[in-house]
């Protein structure tokens, strides 16, 4: 195998997370209705990009060992 | 309704192209031969494969289609998952991957070559070919339909375009690519449909407003008030629930048949676990498949069932299944209609790749499972027997061209059922039904013969279509749906129809196989070493950890599933 698939796909949720937290903060609260007042972008952009975080890390602690 | 999506949607399904190609290339160099290109040279760990293993499935098929379920028959859809899928992925995983893996066959045909005979892996490899195309080609189908009736996206356009971008990353990367892909998805799925059931639950008011709306949605449909929320209370007979089914007609039809004959003798699954880097890894691959497949219905299922209870009851938005022209409701837009409602611009970009990506890479593992059928069973065993490693590698890149256009030509021909599912089912009782008495007579009969197996097959997957012509689902018109023989028998739906008619192919297999074997000459037992249970070693365990133990791992996978059923009894 040539590399943890957990580099990709944490670095990929990474860029998500901050693309939609980012978003979150600039775009119109208004466009929240449709979530339930939530304002969704922002919390799960955060969820995404700490979940991006974790499997970078686990990933490279993975490649680090062998 | 047409959505507009906005440019930060738009970002992130470039976002995930650009990831996907960028996988595909940065495995290109590993690509070295056919083994690497069909098997990732048998060098993935197991929680990959596990995970692949689980999302090789979850295409269109799974997330719309167990989604219109879920709307459909509410809570009894669970069924697919708890008595159907994970058992038979602990029997698998326990039982049938040692000689699966340990035999070194490359494919499900193959193995059934060593341990029957030419006609038979000859049998298994067409039909298994072509079922995989049509698969593929309903998951493409399904794509075009929705991108168009929700984007307006030019069906042609949309799947002319998932073809190549598919092409693109399996010609890269091969198995690996796929694979790779398959694990990002599960995550993509995950990280989209979480918000989603999320959203709706808050909308429905949680459980309680969740199954208080579904009492109403039982009650008008004439079904007794936990029809939509129980698994298991009104399957004592099938007029009591939606799915029409009684627990025996599920029982046997959909958990011991269906399910075990797709999870146990379905190369595109069984194909993930042979890419495995050891024999333990491939046997942990669908029991690490089974702990994330039995919480799905919750990811799955649950936003129907939302679906289905808003629209008799709305919550404080305003969402409604749609209906169709003809007045019914529209079950497969369960899904991308919530998506619709609750997610803002942003999260809709999210959940559309999520759902993209699960199109893609169902599309995907039928493509890969295809062209090493195509490539070892089928050319090298009957039009070039005696090419160098090179040629079959040439020839599998081929073959994924093909079975890419292939799929094509089949997305335009699966356009006459409502729900994908039904069809999904009826093509795997034709195929896969009889399959299963035949992978369990040759693994735990060692007198079982080839002529007895190919015969068995070939009888059952006729008992299956005679089955299928002399009966018909209420209300349904004689033609694709049954009776073409003469309806002699009614069932009160499609789903009932589908269970028996496995259930016959199943016996009818099971029968014929024994009685041509007794009357026919078994293979000596130093040439099934390895392939059958009784004459193969135990696999030595030694050194392993409790949780690397496939037995250990798999009771308790079956006591998590015995409680949930518990739980929605």
């Amino acid at each position: 195998m040539e590399f943890d698939i957990r580099l990709p796909i944490g670095l990929m949720f990474a860029i998500f997370g901050t693309v939609l937290a980012t978003y979150g903060l600039l775009s119109d609260p208004s466009i929240y209705q449709r979530s339930l007042g939530i304002n969704m972008n922002l919390n799960w952009g955060a969820v995404l990009l700490i979940s991006g975080f974790v499997l970078l890390y686990f990933g490279r602690r993975a490649g680090a060992k062998s | 309704m047409l959505i507009q999506l906005s440019w930060i949607d738009f970002l992130l399904l470039a976002i995930y192209a650009v990831f996907t190609l960028g996988v595909g290339f940065a495995l290109k160099r590993s690509i070295n031969s056919s083994d690497d290109f069909f098997l990732s040279g048998r060098s993935i760990p197991a929680w990959i494969t596990g995970l692949a293993f689980l999302s090789a499935n979850l295409g269109a098929q799974e997330v719309i289609g167990m989604a219109a379920s879920g709307a459909k028959y509410g809570m009894m859809t669970s069924h697919f998952y708890w008595v159907g899928a994970v058992p038979a992925m602990v029997f698998v995983g326990v039982f049938m991957i040692p000689f699966y893996y340990g035999s070194k066959a490359r494919s499900v045909p193959e193995y059934l070559k060593m341990r029957f005979d030419e006609k038979t892996r000859g049998l298994n490899a067409v039909s298994f070919a072509v079922m995989t195309i049509f698969s593929s080609g309903i998951s493409m189908y399904a794509m075009g339909l929705l991108l168009e009736s929700l984007l307006g996206w030019n069906h042609h356009f949309s799947i002319w375009f998932s073809g190549a971008f598919v092409l693109a990353y399996i010609l890269l990367g091969g198995l690996t690519s796929a694979i790779y892909n398959e694990v990002l998805q599960f995550f993509l799925i995950v990280a989209g449909f979480i918000p989603l059931v999320f959203l709706g639950l808050r909308d429905v008011g949680g459980w309680a407003g969740l199954t208080a709306r579904l009492e109403k949605v039982s009650t008008s449909n004439g079904y007794g008030p936990g029809a939509y929320t129980k698994a298991w209370a009104y399957m004592g007979s099938a007029d009591q629930n939606p799915m029409g089914v009684e627990w025996f007609g599920l029982v046997m039809g959909l958990g011991f048949v269906l399910s075990f004959g797709y999870w146990c003798t379905d190369f595109l699954v069984v194909q993930r676990a042979m890419a495995a880097n050891s024999m333990s890894a491939a046997r942990r691959t669908p029991l690490i498949a089974a702990v994330p497949k039995m919480l799905f219905p919750f990811l799955v299922i649950l936003p129907g069932m939302i679906a289905i209870a808003l629209t008799y009851q709305s919550g404080s938005s305003s969402f409604a299944l749609p209906k169709k022209l003809d007045g019914t409701f529209n079950y497969d837009l369960a899904i991308p209609m919530m998506m619709v409602q609750y997610f803002p611009s942003g999260m809709l970009g999210l959940g559309l790749t999520a759902l993209l990506a699960s199109f893609m890479s169902g599309m995907a593992g039928n493509v890969t499972a295809f062209n090493t059928v195509w490539t070892y069973d089928i050319y090298q065993a009957y039009i070039k027997k005696d090419g160098d490693d090179k040629h079959y590698l040439n020839v599998g890149r081929q073959a994924t061209v093909f079975g890419i256009v292939a799929s094509v030509g089949a997305a335009y021909l699966a356009a006459s059922f409502n729900n994908i599912m039904d069809m999904l089912q009826l093509v795997f009782a034709f195929v896969n039904a009889p399959l299963f008495a035949t992978f369990m007579l040759g693994m735990f009969w060692k007198r079982a013969t080839g002529h007895g197996a190919f015969t068995g097959l070939l009888s059952g997957t006729i008992a299956a279509a005679i089955h299928h012509g002399l009966t018909l689902p209420g209300h349904a018109v004689v033609g694709i749906k049954g009776g073409w023989l003469g309806a002699i028998k009614m069932y009160p739906s499609e789903m009932a129809q589908n269970f028996w008619t496995a259930i016959w192919a199943w016996s009818t297999c099971f029968v014929v196989t024994i009685i041509v074997s007794l009357l026919t000459k078994p293979k000596p037992g130093s040439e099934l070493k390895g392939l059958v249970y009784s004459l193969t070693p135990k696999q030595s365990e030694e050194g392993l950890s409790w949780y690397q133990k496939p037995g250990i791992v798999g009771i308790g996978v079956l006591v998590l599933i015995v409680i949930l059923n518990l739980i929605f009894l």
